[in-house]
């Protein structure tokens, strides 16, 4: 047989449809059907990929989503580039462009090899202890440096184009993985009529069962045939023989199988479908990748699709995985897992080699010994590390002339970028490894550990793993969530077992479901584990000459681990397993794993003098291989992220040049430029001349984003008074107070004008930020401290929409607009409300000022606001109304001394911090926060307190957040005592001011203390707050 | 995603929902007359369970009401639900739930006799083996050679 040729009759490629690709620009063919790994192999291409840290030459290992070595990146255009896509999972189409990696210039000639021949000075942990010096190296060299060798593919560089979609979807039984127990659970939960869901990552259903032998067992007619009759029990078939399953060969009940699941209405048949993660209350998260295989999406088609399923109850029937052995050498293209070789054959026709030798600790590799030699391998050799094997399939080598082996070890081998030889080594009744060697020249080498049970999802779903010693792997104990494990993924492997195993499983669960309103627990504990007779396993290294850990012995092949690094990092002391596993990372890549934790567990046991169930496990994470950030995302990119909240002027404002900013997700003016021949005015040019304006004339300002609560009820007064720091019993109606929130630790939470709007009724408002929190915070304290309590609270912060306007001609710009209310300032004194109307919307119209001015705040239902604005805006062209924004409003409020919660509060504030505690009421007995006000350390001198300072140069703005020292050009570290919370340019006085809480800061009124910068320090004196208009005058017109 | 049972709305998802801290901290009547260090335990000290914990949530994106909740903060299991004054329910977690609120499962007191059988280790209902109930149950598929 050819090397790296395929048998006509082998696989269930579909040979009549050839699709062309190319791996590193060279092109070439392959069929229907077939992976990127596949094809490659059939076209005798090994070397697919350079290891991670050492550069060495690596081919393919498996044949499914475990693979770690051969990742490569698939292109089909500037945009959609995927890298560390697994070979043996890429799907051929005709037209695929994909890459190796990780290598440069080309794979067979790489310069990263060099770290190969570094290899003795960069072990695990290596950059612990290096790259320290010289510290300025750091940044110049070491770290772009690093930067650019990291990683094993390039990312993409333009933005992911397609669409993700998701569903949420409820089903009584939820199977993961179609293979024979999927498959047969699947078919027994359907038949009693439960709603199910299965679903495999491959393309096609069948698991185990599509590396069977393809065609008809008649046509064969083999020397060995009568005697695998006599001793083959329940295996899965031997050599060349298919097995049958229900009297008809296995690809033909598989094929059966799917259609009665599909043609099933209540049945939901998903492939090419992951189950990346489980997650409480069995919900299980699917990743279905619709388009990667075609080579011609459809430009509508979404590119993936992320189920949310909420099960019922779930069959987990995720099979297993064949574990590698640990030796010298054993990473060489060539070197692959004995399983994966027969599922080339078998399931793609793609022979992978011409003369192999076996090394295995399990009876499952012999079938594939068999299955090789049928299709015109050579096998060299079938050594088995065990001192006996005797087992039916290790008979029916034997018999067919094959050479067995036993009590062998690999010590070592060779081949630069193919491995070309192997040395094998006797070992005695003592483990140990004898003298003398046998070389063995082949291409490839088959090796197997037995399996290790995938039971990544059953562990998230915290069930508890126990360990089995007979297959020296981690089985599903006690499960937490409802959900049960059959098949391979609980250790189960010969086919009857398994075929029973899934319908005991399927019918248990639709069962289950049925019974799922009487409130049942969790599964139970799984079935007892039949008396298979164990096919053998290994976990650890081989035994090497003299007990040696021996060199370039790889456990982990992605993250280039090797037991060297395992030994070390036991040497330096790391006990737990999680140390471990982040010193050496091992387990850490990619595929998590999925082919070295157990051998890495069984080294770092022996070690450690431990049984493997004493080291542990690491904890199993989501998603169990990688799925795209995409479907993550699905709808929530771009403009879809977050809602975006606009005000009833919005349109208005953008079109009259506002630059709007972010307050949450509220968009809000910031401010108006105003553009002229000379161009656009800037933010200081523009908001220097919006304050001017509203304190020369008149501005108008959208306040609709601020909280409103409306508080109704008999006991609306005994609720306020609880939770304000006021007392609002003396409040009138038409009358309304600032009104200051504080929580139960005594510290500021939110701020607003609370007005009384009838004797039972209160509009409360509070900042922007702070309205959901507010309600909430009063709707807890209703629901649950003051049950009893006659008042109901509504959020109305939508239903008003808030027009400030503000200004000596204020109430000049609104008399002629408003009806049914008198105006005047005997009849509305600052702090009042009436109700009337506007441009003939009803309106809530208080008397109130931010600014320091008189001024008005218009309320309209929100459906109003905009052309109510207009109007405002015409009627007061007259007193050249300027519209201000957000950068405005701050600064006049500031200049006022008064304060933003948020801004000079964080959550550490009391009242009397922010010269509030005029605020407080004094003769209640109780609100919120009065408890925690009374601790003597809520009163202490020193404590952070509101002033304001004026720059020594007035024309110096400082920074917000800046810190302030006691005395100027101290050395770090220096104590501050105090901080910069609010700092403008103030346009009316000419110079710049700023709001600060410094340490006993009223005591300290004149003193000058200093804000340190990079470029010095920057004296400051102390002063009041309130800079502009301290006795309040203007707030009369 | 937790699936959590609104005692007035039903089973509705994690989203909907904010958690609130623990539950049946009562604050005092008069606060007044409280000692610092009874304050002080009000307002910062909460249990950190292993296990059965009382807490609260609110049903933000639905009927926005406080209720209560005992959940295994090792399995994540709600044991029940129960409205906002309501007792905390007396002996959930041995399988004697009481009517207020069901949640998804007994602790794992509720697990004995389950053996190669199968059974869901409800109280209410025992399957015994492959139950086949309302369907037919072919039976596992066959392997010949």
């Amino acid at each position: 047989m050819k090397h790296g040729s395929s048998t006509e009759a082998l696989g269930r490629v579909d040979r009549t449809r050839t699709i062309r690709f190319t791996f590193d620009g060279r092109e070439l063919t392959g069929f229907a059907g077939d992976t990127l790994a596949s094809a490659l192999l059939r076209n005798g291409v090994h070397l697919v990929g350079r290891s991670f840290k050492y550069h060495r030459p690596r081919g393919i290992l498996a044949a499914g989503s475990e693979e770690p070595n051969a990742l490569v990146a698939v292109r089909r255009d500037d945009a959609r580039y995927t890298p560390n896509l697994r070979a043996t999972q890429v799907e051929l189409y005709d037209g695929l462009e994909a890459d190796s990696q990780n290598r440069w210039p080309s794979l067979s000639w790489d310069v990263g090899s060099i770290n190969n021949v570094l290899s003795p000075f960069i072990p695990a942990g290596f950059y612990y202890k290096t790259f320290m010096w010289p510290r300025s190296a750091w940044k110049s060299l070491y770290e772009p440096r690093i930067r650019a060798a990291a990683g094993l593919g390039k990312s993409p560089t333009l933005a992911d184009p397609d669409r993700y979609t998701n569903r949420f979807a409820h089903c009584d039984v939820l199977v993961v993985g179609a293979g024979p127990a999927g498959l047969s659970a699947a078919l027994a939960a359907a038949s009693s009529g439960a709603k199910v869901v299965i679903c495999d990552e491959q393309p096609e259903f069948g698991g185990s069962l599509l590396s069977e032998p393809a065609g008809s067992h008649a046509t064969h007619s083999h020397a060995a045939d009568s005697h695998a009759d006599a001793h083959a029990t329940d295996s899965l078939g031997s050599g060349s023989h298919a097995a049958d399953i229900d009297g008809v060969p296995a690809s033909t009940w598989l094929a059966r199988t799917v259609e009665t699941l599909k043609r099933n209405p209540r049945v939901t048949v998903l492939t090419r479908t992951t189950a990346f993660g489980y997650f409480p209350h069995n919900m299980v998260g699917l990743n279905e990748r619709l388009t990667d295989h075609l080579a011609q999406p459809h430009p509508e088609s979404p590119r993936e699709r992320q189920w949310q399923v909420r099960a019922k109850e779930v069959v987990l029937a995720a099979g297993a995985i064949e574990r590698p052995l640990v030796f010298p050498g054993n990473d060489r293209p060539g070197i692959m897992l004995a399983g994966a070789a027969r599922t080339f054959v078998n399931r793609y026709g793609a022979v992978p080699g011409s003369r192999a030798v076996v090394i295995t600790a399990c009876d499952e590799a012999y079938r594939a010994a068999l299955d090789l030699h049928e299709a015109g391998v050579f096998i060299a050799i079938i050594a088995d590390i065990r001192a006996k094997a005797d087992g039916p399939l290790a008979e029916a080598a034997r018999h067919a002339g094959l050479p067995v082996q036993t009590a062998t070890t690999i010590v070592g081998t060779s081949g630069r970028l193919r491995v070309d030889t192997v040395r094998l080594a006797r070992v005695d009744e003592h483990g140990h490894v004898t003298d003398g060697e046998q070389i063995m020249p082949c291409d490839l080498v088959l090796m197997s550990g037995g399996f290790t049970p995938t039971v990544h999802l059953f562990s998230q779903s915290r069930g508890k793993l126990v360990w089995d010693e007979k297959t020296l792997s981690f089985v599903p104990g006690q499960a937490a969530e409802r959900v049960r494990s059959a098949g391979a993924c609980r250790g189960v492997y010969a086919l009857a077992a398994v075929l029973n195993d899934g319908n005991v499983a399927g019918s248990a669960a639709a069962a289950a479901a049925r019974n799922a309103a009487a409130g049942s627990g969790p599964a139970g504990g799984p079935n007892s584990t039949p008396a298979d007779p164990p096919i053998g396993a290994f976990a650890g290294a081989l035994p090497q000459p003299g007990g040696a850990t021996g060199s370039m012995a790889f456990v982990d092949w992605q993250n280039d681990v090797t037991t060297k690094d395992l030994a070390l990092a036991t040497r330096e002391g790391f006990r737990s397993v999680e140390h471990i596993k982040r010193y050496t990372t091992t387990g850490m890549a990619t595929d998590q794993g999925k082919t070295s934790n157990l051998n890495a567990l069984g080294f770092v046991s022996r070690e450690l003098d431990k049984t493997i169930p004493e080291v542990g496990l690491t904890t199993f994470r989501m998603p169990y291989t990688p799925v795209s950030f995409a479907s993550f995302a699905g709808f929530a990119r771009g403009s879809l992220f977050d809602p975006i909240r606009r005000t009833p002027t919005h349109d208005w404002a953008a079109r009259n040049g506002a630059v709007f900013e972010d307050v949450g997700l509220w968009k809000r003016a910031h401010y108006f430029p105003r553009s002229s021949a000379s161009g656009r005015e800037d933010m200081h040019t523009a908001v220097a001349r919006e304050c001017l304006a509203v304190r020369k004339s008149v501005g108008m300002f959208d306040a609709s984003t601020l909280g409103k609560i409306e508080v109704v009820g008999k006991d609306a007064v005994t609720f306020m008074n609880r939770m304000y720091v006021n007392g609002w019993t003396s409040l009138a109606v038409g009358r309304s107070r600032y009104g200051v929130l504080l929580r139960d630790d005594g510290f500021v939470y939110d701020d607003g004008v609370v007005a009384r709007t009838a004797e039972d009724r209160f509009h409360v408002t509070t900042t922007t930020g702070g309205a959901a929190g507010v309600l909430r915070l009063m709707e807890d304290y209703l629901q649950t401290e003051w049950p009893n309590l006659d008042v109901w609270l509504t959020s109305i912060s939508e239903q008003w929409s808030v027009i400030a306007v503000q200004g000596p001609n204020s109430r000049r710009v609104l008399e002629g607009l408003v009806e049914g209310v008198d105006m005047s300032a005997q009849a509305m004194p600052h702090m009042s409300v009436a109700r009337g109307r506007i441009g003939g919307a009803p309106m809530l119209l208080f008397r109130v000022s931010f600014t320091g001015e008189l001024g008005f705040e218009v309320n309209v239902p929100a459906d109003f606001g905009q052309a109510v604005w207009e109007a405002i805006y015409a009627a007061g062209q007259q007193y050249d109304i300027t519209p201000y924004g957000t950068e405005a409003m701050h600064v006049l409020r500031a200049e006022k001394g008064y304060i933003i919660v948020g801004q000079e509060t964080d959550g550490t504030v009391t009242p009397d911090d922010a010269g509030l505690g005029w605020a407080i009421g004094k003769t209640k007995p109780d609100f919120v926060g009065k408890r925690s006000l009374q601790r003597p350390s809520m009163s202490a001198e020193n404590r952070k307190q509101l002033v304001g300072l004026l720059t020594a140069d007035p024309q110096v703005v400082l920074d917000e957040g800046s810190q302030i020292m006691q005395g100027p050009g101290q050395q770090a570290p220096v104590r501050p005592i105090g901080h910069v919370t609010s700092s403008y340019h103030s346009a009316v006085l000419g110079k710049s001011i700023a709001l600060a809480l410094v340490s006993g800061g009223r005591a300290r009124m004149g003193e000058t203390l200093y804000v340190p910068t990079g470029s010095g320090d920057i004296a400051v004196k102390v002063t009041s707050p309130v800079f502009y208009d301290p006795e309040g005058a203007r707030l009369n017109g | 995603m937790l699936l959590i049972e609104c005692p007035y709305c039903g089973k509705r998802p994690e989203l909907e929902f904010s958690h609130a801290g623990q539950a049946h901290i009562a604050r005092a009547q008069n606060p007044a007359e409280v000692s610092v260090q009874e304050w002080t335990d009000f307002l910062y000290m909460r249990d950190n369970t292993k296990g059965v914990h009382a807490e609260r949530w609110r049903h933000t994106h639905g009927c926005a009401r406080y209720f209560n909740a005992l959940r295994d903060t090792t399995t994540d299991h709600f044991l029940a639900t129960y409205k906002a004054g309501e007792q905390r329910p007396e002996g959930v977690g041995a399988g004697a739930g009481v009517g207020t609120g069901t949640g998804t499962g007994a602790s794992s007191g509720a697990s004995a006799g389950r053996g190669a059988s199968g059974t869901t280790g409800s109280p209410l209902g025992a399957g015994a083996g492959a139950d086949p109930g309302a369907g037919s149950n072919p039976g596992a598929p066959k392997v010949g050679l």
